[in-house]
């Protein structure tokens, strides 16, 4: 595609939007079916069907609903939600990455789970805090309900620790620093911690994780932007930092554009700590000695900065949305009842490694053991959702971009000083404010 | 004396074959615009349409809040185009960033294009033992999928696992940093100059050998010939090899996208990278229509006078 496709993908997108205004509803006709684009959660596209399939299909023989599945990749899901929102023309019910739910509620093309919505899926009370938290701009309804809970954790291979002398996971940020650097030994090609250093979200993540920690708010209470603010640049000095000036990050990771490499290093032993969301499974699939895998929370600074928060991870998960335009929101709403119930939340969170966001489905043994406990107290005690703003994808790739540039900066040997940081902020806060 | 009665049938005999001519004519003339009818509704729908209609939204704020419906969006004025064009601010800088970069980028693509297609196709002129089998290989890298060669390409750029610093036996990054601009210029390169080799040598075949052989009996070495036979007669087809391979490049999307995903690095910021992070990754339709706009300008004027100045060079010459 050259870039003169680019705006008549737009423009094509707009013009059936004209066609379609008036009539609106959805791609499904029959008055009992429900198309549902799915977040690829498994392994695979074809893993999320296998594991969805049967669970639609129970729904069907329970409620004479037929729900169409299709799983979208991450890559896409987003540019698909664009034109769905743009065309009218899009699925019933769909999956949505929660940090973006106060940039897709501002489209105003989603179903406010107002009271009412919320009591016909079970009632508000049912659902995690943080995770309904992360559901849209605060005073405003959600626009969804929380399906899959994540958080951040820091995994730790034991094995690696062991053969340092290292007992027990880094409690502080500088135990984190100095246990990394005991770790790191580049001529046996081991380093301290591995990141996926040129993943613009992932970098945003961090971001966000770190900023809290040191008292940054990314925008103002009316929604300005404010990324060049002291704590933030200290916060995104003190993440580069561990590539530049602590050295315990391989600089190839700067190249890192995806989980799988990171979670290999940690497995393979080229890697000690690893900062991720639950993914004891992954782990699992590509074959870890599952007894040396250890999770703690991510470490807060020893001190912490004035108005430093005690954040240790951003809310992560994913919502569950129903499109304004659906000729079916009863229909769309029961399904949405069945699967943030109690045994449908129980068997994909344990399928999919993550955590369920309804209360009662804690009560099942596989949410009970020590590393989902870990993830479950750091969601219930120690994460806040990213910025809900409506500008907040736009704070994620503009700042997670920005972190990548440094990254690679950094790994070719040119400094990233506070001046340069502070720049790029700057630049990122324009940047959000033409779109506002 | 015959009277008009009688003359009417002779005149209807004589005229009757003149209507019907004159339909057939005017069938013959109408044919090539029917034809053309599918074409010219398919062109108007996929390009000049959409083109309008960025034109106009680059006059407005079209961003998440009125993407939805976007009759609701505000007016910006001529706002997108100050702010894109204001050189002192941060996305004016980067976007006149991007675009020396595309500019760098593509006079050195196209002129290692237009170099390596040309030699190779002169080189192969004459007939030798294996002449098919070259062409063949060459045109390779042009009918692979795109997706799937410069996917490969960004697998042996890897700086730890890449076959490419395997090779030059080095520990370079490819994919980020200074290098990767000129990762970039290699991609292109490998992709695009088959295409040139492809249009030098259909334009040699229409360049007579007697032309060659008289030039040869006159004592011209190869390299006169070269001069005075094959670069005048090859000069109508590089003109348009040249513009098309400069607006491909220029425009090239695909390639720094395939390379290094939605962010490129900024060493590798193409313009045409740059327009869709300001339109679909920052959700500022409005702004990111101003650019395209811009870019359409550019790329209109640069080939109003390009080809205004070969065709007068042309029209000189006969």
């Amino acid at each position: 595609m050259r870039i003169g496709k680019i705006a008549p993908a737009l423009v094509l997108a707009l013009a059936a939007a004209a066609t379609t205004a008036c009539g609106g509803g959805t791609s499904s006709s029959a008055p009992k079916e429900l198309v549902y684009w799915a977040s690829n959660q498994g392994t695979s596209l074809d893993n999320d069907k296998a594991v969805l399939q049967p669970e639609l299909d129970k729904f069907e023989k329970a409620s004479g609903i037929k729900v169409k599945l299709e799983v979208v990749p991450w890559t896409d899901l987003l540019n698909r939600i664009l034109a769905a929102t743009t065309s009218g023309k899009g699925p019933d019910v769909l999956n949505i990455g929660n940090t973006w739910s106060a940039s897709l509620q501002a489209t105003g093309a989603f179903l406010p789970f107002d009271d009412a919505a919320l009591e016909k899926v079970g009632g508000k009370s049912r659902f995690l805090g943080p995770s309904l938290a992360a559901t849209g701009a605060s005073g405003q309804p959600p626009v969804g309900v929380p399906l899959y809970g994540q958080a951040y954790g820091l995994y730790y291979n034991k094995k690696l620790f062991a053969e340092a002398g290292i007992t027990k996971p880094p409690a502080t940020w500088e135990e984190l620093v100095e246990d990394g650097k005991k770790l790191t030994k580049p001529d046996k090609g081991q380093w301290g911690l591995s990141l996926q250093a040129g993943q613009v979200t992932e970098n945003s993540h961090h971001a966000a994780i770190l900023g809290a920690q040191q008292g940054a708010q990314f925008f103002t209470a009316e929604g300005k932007p404010q990324l060049a603010s002291d704590p933030s640049v200290a916060a995104v000095q003190q993440f580069v930092d561990l590539m530049q000036k602590d050295k315990i990050v391989n600089p190839a990771n700067a190249e890192y554009a995806d989980t799988a490499k990171s979670l290999k290093d940690l497995s393979d032993g080229k890697a000690a700590m690893f900062m991720n969301q639950a993914s004891a499974g992954s782990f699992k699939n590509i074959g870890m000695d599952m007894a040396n895998l250890g999770v703690a929370p991510i470490p807060l600074p020893a001190t912490a900065p004035p108005n430093g928060r005690k954040v240790t991870s951003f809310v992560a998960g994913i919502n569950m949305s129903v499109f304004k335009n659906t000729k079916n929101p009863d229909a769309a709403l029961d399904f949405v009842k069945f699967m943030v119930s109690a045994p449908e939340q129980a068997l994909l969170n344990k399928t999919y490694g993550s955590l369920p966001t309804v209360q009662d489905a804690y009560s099942d043994a596989a949410f009970q053991t020590e590393d989902v406990k870990v993830f479950q107290n750091v969601l219930a005690n120690s994460a806040e959702p990213m910025p809900q703003v409506p500008q907040e994808s736009q704070f994620e790739t503009l700042i997670g971009t920005a972190m990548k540039g440094m990254f690679a900066d950094v790994a070719a040997g040119k400094p990233v000083d506070g001046a340069k940081i502070r720049d790029q902020l700057n630049q990122a806060d324009q940047q959000i404010a033409a779109g506002s | 004396m015959p009277t008009a009665l009688d003359d009417a049938p002779a005149v209807k005999a004589a005229g009757a074959p003149k209507p019907r001519r004159a339909r057939r004519n005017r069938r013959r003339v109408a044919l090539p615009y029917l034809l053309l009818l599918p074409a010219i509704l398919l062109e108007l729908l996929v390009h000049l349409i959409p083109m309008v209609a960025g034109l106009v939204m680059s006059f407005f704020k079209l961003t998440q809040f009125s993407i939805r419906d976007f009759s609701s969006a505000p007016a910006a004025g001529l706002d997108n185009y100050k702010f894109v064009l204001d050189f002192d601010s941060a996305a004016g800088k980067s976007l006149l960033g991007s675009f020396w970069i595309s500019i760098v980028y593509t006079v050195l693509s196209v002129g290692f294009c237009w170099l390596f297609g040309t030699s190779a196709a002169v080189l192969m002129q004459k007939n030798f033992r294996g002449r098919g089998l070259l062409r063949t290989l060459f045109l390779v890298p042009y009918a692979l999928p795109m997706y799937a060669a410069v996917i490969t390409w960004s697998f042996m750029f890897q700086k730890d696992t890449g076959l490419v610093n395997d090779l030059l036996g080095t520990d370079s990054f490819w994919l980020i940093g200074d290098n990767s601009f000129w990762s970039l210029v290699v991609v292109s390169v490998w992709r695009n100059w088959p295409f040139a080799f492809l249009i030098v040598m259909a334009g040699l075949q229409n360049i007579p050998g007697e032309l060659y052989e008289a030039a040869a009996i006159d004592g011209a070495g190869w390299w006169r010939q070269f001069q005075t036979i094959t670069q005048p007669m090859l000069r109508p087809v590089n003109q348009v090899l040249l513009l098309v391979l400069f607006l491909w490049t220029f425009n090239d999307f695909n390639t720094p996208y395939v390379l290094f995903g939605a962010s490129a690095p900024k060493e590798a910021s193409l313009i045409s990278i740059h327009i869709y992070q300001s339109s679909f990754v920052t959700w500022n339709f409005g702004l990111g229509s101003a650019m395209s706009v811009l870019l359409l300008l550019f790329l209109l004027i640069v080939s109003t006078v390009y080809l205004g100045l070969t065709s007068r060079r042309r029209n000189a010459v006969v």
